[in-house]
């Protein structure tokens, strides 16, 4: 079974990714901030990271370079999920390691797509 | 809804664009047409019904087929028609059409207009081995309404997220809000045209690659026996019929048979049984076998 981080600082967001990727057969894993993402990586390397931008502490893009540069780092397929919806923060992401990208609001068959698309299903 | 009033739109939809509707049905007829009744003024189906039997009502006879024949399209549907696609039958054909440099594609139920213009996105990929060739792109559907939406190139949010990889939205499209509209030059390689596929097509000439994916499901046996024989007329003798995953021409038509190893694909029969000897898919058997 593949497992998946989300990270999200909502609660809400993060128990509707759940119910989504644990149809899809994943392990989920979940983290409020990029630092808490980063800590669960450090302690186990998830397959899928769905990954919002806007969060405390420590924002998506940020956990996203420092994700890259850990050993092993460079493994998990990381899909960013956010209401950033505009053409220039979703490049940035591209540029800075993100396999692929949900604009908010999303549903079962966007994240369905998505994760086929990078491969994860 | 009564029972004579459901059996005379089962009836009216068949005759008017092949559509037929199981028993249970209902449903779908009241929560598509529901709309069009109360636009055209009417608060009832049975209004509808009732309107519909008025000589020169062609209108909205119009409205109802195109509210019940409408369905759900999305970028890359499916990933593997554009696998083969791009992998084995584009190859095959600039081969064999080496001399003509052209090739004519048709989208026979191209709804919103995603199909061909996910073709578009495929051959745009290839550009490089498409200098002074011609390929045209014809879409065609029974609806004016998914045509116009097909034609302006501009997609929701929502639509552009089912399919189509991040990568080639942001090379491809254009954003305007929440709306995202599809290039000019990928735009312009595809032609519009509303066509009812009970019709003749004997205008269309012949077409190398014919994709007529998930309508025939909507038809009764004896219409995807006459649709598939008229399609298999209308092709090049080497071309290739794309089905949907659903479908298939086994126990219909003699007129094709399946590719090997490719679900979905389809090739005319006096071809496959004459390369029989020589199987036109060997070469590609275990290279870009997906």
């Amino acid at each position: 079974m593949k497992t998946c981080l989300v990270v999200d600082d909502s609660s809400v967001i993060r128990k509707v990714a759940r119910r989504i990727l644990e149809d899809l057969s994943f392990t989920i894993l979940e983290a409020e901030d990029g630092q808490q993402a980063l800590e669960r990586c450090q302690e186990t390397m998830p397959d899928a990271i769905l990954l919002d931008w806007n969060m405390p502490v420590m924002d998506g893009l940020e956990f996203l370079a420092q994700l890259r540069r850990l050993e092993g780092g460079e493994t998990p397929k990381v899909v960013f999920c956010t209401t950033e919806n505009d053409v220039g923060h979703i490049a940035r992401a591209i540029r800075a390691g993100a396999n692929e990208y949900i604009m908010k609001p999303f549903d079962r068959e966007i994240v369905e797509a998505k994760f086929q698309e990078v491969g994860l299903l | 809804m009564n029972p004579a009033e459901y059996d005379y739109l089962r009836q009216f939809l068949k005759s008017r664009s092949g559509l037929v509707l199981s028993n249970e049905k209902q449903y779908l007829i009241e929560s598509r047409l529901l709309p069009v009744a109360r636009k055209a003024g009417l608060q009832s189906i049975a209004a509808l019904v009732a309107k519909l039997k008025e000589p020169r009502e062609t209108a909205l006879a119009e409205a109802v087929v195109e509210a019940m024949t409408t369905n759900e399209s999305f970028f890359y549907r499916d990933k593997t028609p554009f696998e083969h696609f791009t992998q084995m039958m584009m190859p095959e054909m600039l081969k064999a059409r080496a001399a003509q440099r052209k090739i004519r594609i048709w989208c026979a139920a191209a709804s919103t207009g995603q199909e061909p213009y996910t073709l578009a996105m495929c051959l745009k990929e290839m550009e490089a081995r498409l200098a002074g060739w011609r390929i045209e792109i014809l879409g065609t559907d029974i609806s004016n309404e998914v045509l116009d939406r097909a034609r302006s190139g501009t997609y929701t949010q929502f639509e552009v997220q089912r399919g189509l990889p991040i990568q080639l939205l942001l090379k491809y499209f254009t954003q305007a809000g929440e709306s995202w509209t599809i290039a000019p030059e990928l735009r312009s390689m595809v032609q519009w045209r509303k066509f009812n596929l009970l019709d003749s097509f004997a205008a269309f000439g012949q077409f190398d690659i014919v994709f007529c994916r998930n309508v025939l499901i909507y038809f009764d046996q004896a219409t995807k026996v006459d649709i598939l024989g008229r399609i298999s007329r209308t092709m090049t003798p080497d071309g290739y019929l794309v089905l949907g995953a659903a479908e298939t021409v086994v126990g219909l038509t003699d007129a094709f048979k399946p590719a090997p190893d490719r679900r979905g694909l389809y090739v005319p029969a006096a071809v496959a049984a004459a390369t029989q000897a020589a199987p036109r898919f060997s070469a590609l058997a275990g290279a870009g076998r997906v």
